[in-house]
């Protein structure tokens, strides 16, 4: 049994611009066990999309990773080096093989003029040398397998012809059918409506049993991530803030940024207290602040030391790992 | 009681589908007879799934959508309207005085005009000053209100964040003083931490100017922070109307339960507690017969499938259009 499937160390993302480097991705660090359900939080401009899109080499021809960053993909019989990956047909093993990855618009995702099944089929078949009947009847499975009515017939219908709840369900069956280790899941259910995101979240964590992989699930959402994940990491401004078990973020979140997105939040338990928001905007990545990201909207900030220096990650509890100076004061106060 | 600015009563609004050469038209029903009445300086809640038609009835409210059936009225002291026949200079006045704050803060602004420009616009259009200065004078005013600096007064949208973007909206719907304000979801295209700082804005706007809000939205729980009275609709009806607090304290039509309990909990430990609701909104071009809800409830019984509930008032000005709401309380 391997014991992590994915390790990401010291990635790096810059893109070159008109306006020069920018700083996408800086230095993140994690890893995903197999079966395992990470969460990835963060708001937009936050940097999580071009994390998980960099696991598939997806980025933009005018991406640079940095030489320092390293992504490896441990499969049972190899460890491979996401990195270099440099012809397509290398690649195809982490782009729809060991690697599958479901988007937030499932209708911009299909082709509008090719069936569903024609769709699945011709994945199916540039990843194993099926043939087309097999292809056909492996897609009505998944198909029936993701809870779509009369897939037989579904099979040969249009995007247009699905609603948004089962457009994003032949999307997961699609994605699934070539049976990957890690599913990418980027806001799968934002498009959605809170009915139809419960049922695809059920959806999803059936699958994961079922097909033992492991799904990065990529959302601005807190309550989805407390409801899905079994890590959560918390992306802020291209940095990993804070990372643990779903209950030590979401319950004891120790970085002010992560405070912040759980007070920001409107609980229907307390309808009394006002809402409070985390002060100020997100920076523009033209101007990334020195020192730690987030002092530009920290009400906890200490000054100077946060402004000048990046402050280290630190170990505050089995598992649970912080990027913030404050916490070495608590660390000392622990000991 | 206090005041209603506007009613309606029995509104519908039809739109055509199909037809053609000798091929008759059929029609959707987006918003089928809805009776609701929004007190002045309240803070009115919409909320539905996508398809549900509260877009639509927010539009009808602002002459916007084409009013097929029914009637909506305005009054406020001494004005009043009526929405179906209004025409010529009083649908001009009329404009001035109810507004629209649009969902896409990216979407609404011209990309091509300074913010000065698309505040000071409604203005200009309804000739609402009569000098240079005086526009200038107004423009800053409400950009202050909505926490704008007069550096930002010079710069282009492209400038701006999401959060800051729709402030933006929100001064040039301020900014011809109107006395009614549709915000169709507002703060959706927003993040989490900018979210709530735009919802603070809008509650403020309302406590100072008194202004009326319809706030049609799909999330639940900002609906439950923001609103003084919520509508629940669905497929074109409203199937539950109350007074904020007493719908999500004792949620009484099945759909708005199942909704209320759909959002997902912070709480990691309460997975898999939530009441599953199987399928989906049917299509508005072909609604099911009877209550409109029973293909997706599980308490409909031969009746539900026969005979449409109507809207009946279980006691609190809470309304709701359920024929087993009784039952189903104890």
């Amino acid at each position: 049994m391997i014991e992590t499937l994915i390790s990401v160390k010291d990635l790096t993302v810059r893109f070159k611009t008109d306006e020069g480097l920018i700083t996408a991705v800086d230095g993140v660090t994690f890893d995903v066990k197999p079966g395992e359900i990470l969460g990835l939080v963060g708001e937009s401009g936050s940097g999580k999309s071009v994390t998980a899109k960099s696991l598939m080499l997806l980025n933009a021809d005018n991406t640079v990773y940095d030489p320092k960053s390293s992504m490896k993909l441990n499969l049972h019989d190899q460890s491979i080096d996401i990195l270099s990956l440099k012809k397509p047909q290398d690649q195809m093993i982490i782009r729809g093989g060991a690697i599958s990855m479901i988007f937030q618009e499932p209708m911009a995702s299909f082709a509008p003029a090719i069936t569903i099944g024609d769709q699945m089929v011709e994945q199916l078949k540039l990843h194993s040398n099926m043939p087309d009947e097999k292809a056909k009847e492996i897609s009505i499975e998944m198909l029936e397998r993701v809870g779509i009515p009369e897939a037989g017939k579904r099979f040969n219908q249009y995007a247009f012809e699905f609603s948004g709840g089962m457009r994003q369900r032949a999307m997961i069956a699609m994605a699934l059918s070539t049976k990957p280790k890690l599913l990418i899941a980027d806001e799968p259910t934002t498009a959605l409506d809170v009915t139809i995101q419960a049922q695809v979240i059920e959806l999803m964590k059936e699958l994961v049993d079922e097909f033992h992989m492991a799904i990065i699930f990529i959302t601005h959402d807190l309550g989805v991530i407390a409801q899905t994940a079994d890590r959560v990491a918390v992306m802020y401004l291209g940095n990993l803030v804070e990372t643990g078990t779903v209950h030590q973020v979401i319950q004891q979140p120790a970085h002010p940024y992560t405070q912040g997105l759980i007070n920001a939040l409107p609980n229907l338990e307390d309808l009394d207290s006002p809402l409070t928001p985390v002060p100020g905007d997100i920076p523009s990545p033209l101007e990334r602040p020195t020192g730690c990201v987030f002092n530009t909207r920290c009400s906890l900030s200490l000054g100077e030391r946060c402004e000048a220096e990046v402050p280290h990650n630190f170990n505050v509890a089995p598992g649970h790992n912080v990027s913030c100076h404050l916490m070495e004061q608590r660390m000392a106060a622990n000991e | 009681m206090s005041e209603v600015l506007i009613r309606s009563d029995d509104l519908s609004v039809y739109y055509p589908i199909g037809g053609g050469f000798l091929k008759p038209k059929s029609y959707v029903h987006a918003v089928d007879g809805i009776n609701v009445s929004i007190e002045k300086g309240s803070f009115f809640g919409l909320v539905g799934e996508s398809g549900s038609g509260k877009t639509t009835l927010g539009r009808a409210l602002l002459k916007a959508a084409p009013i097929s059936r029914g009637e909506v009225s305005y009054q406020d002291g001494e004005v009043s309207y009526d929405l179906g026949s209004l025409n010529g200079q009083d649908l001009k006045e009329y404009r001035k005085r109810a507004q629209l704050i649009f969902q896409d803060p990216y979407a609404a602004l011209s990309p091509r005009m300074t913010v000065r420009d698309i505040i000071a616009e409604p203005l200009e259009v309804m000739r609402l000053t009569s000098s240079r200065d005086e526009t200038d004078e107004k423009v800053r005013q409400i950009a202050a209100k909505c926490r704008l600096n007069l550096e930002h007064l010079r710069r282009f949208p492209h400038a701006f964040s999401g959060g800051q973007r729709q402030r933006i909206s929100i001064a040039r719907a301020l900014v011809s003083d109107p006395k009614f304000i549709v915000a169709d979801e507002s703060v959706a295209a927003l993040d989490v931490s900018i979210q709530a700082d735009v919802l603070n804005l809008l509650k403020s706007i309302q406590k100072e100017s008194g202004i009326t809000f319809m706030f049609i939205s799909h999330d639940l729980s900002v609906v439950a922070h923001v609103c003084d009275h919520v509508a629940v609709m669905y497929l074109g009806r409203l199937i539950e109307t109350a007074p904020s607090r007493q719908l999500f304290s004792m949620p009484k039509h099945p759909y708005t339960k199942a909704l209320l309990s759909a959002i997902p909990s912070l709480d990691p430990d309460e997975r898999g507690k939530a009441e599953k609701l199987e399928g989906e909104i049917p299509s508005p071009t072909n609604p099911p017969p009877g209550c409109k809800f029973q293909t997706r409830c599980r308490f409909a019984v031969d009746k539900c499938r026969r005979e449409e509930p109507r809207l009946e008032d279980s006691g609190g000005g809470h309304n709701v259009a359920c024929h087993r709401w009784q039952e189903l309380l104890a």
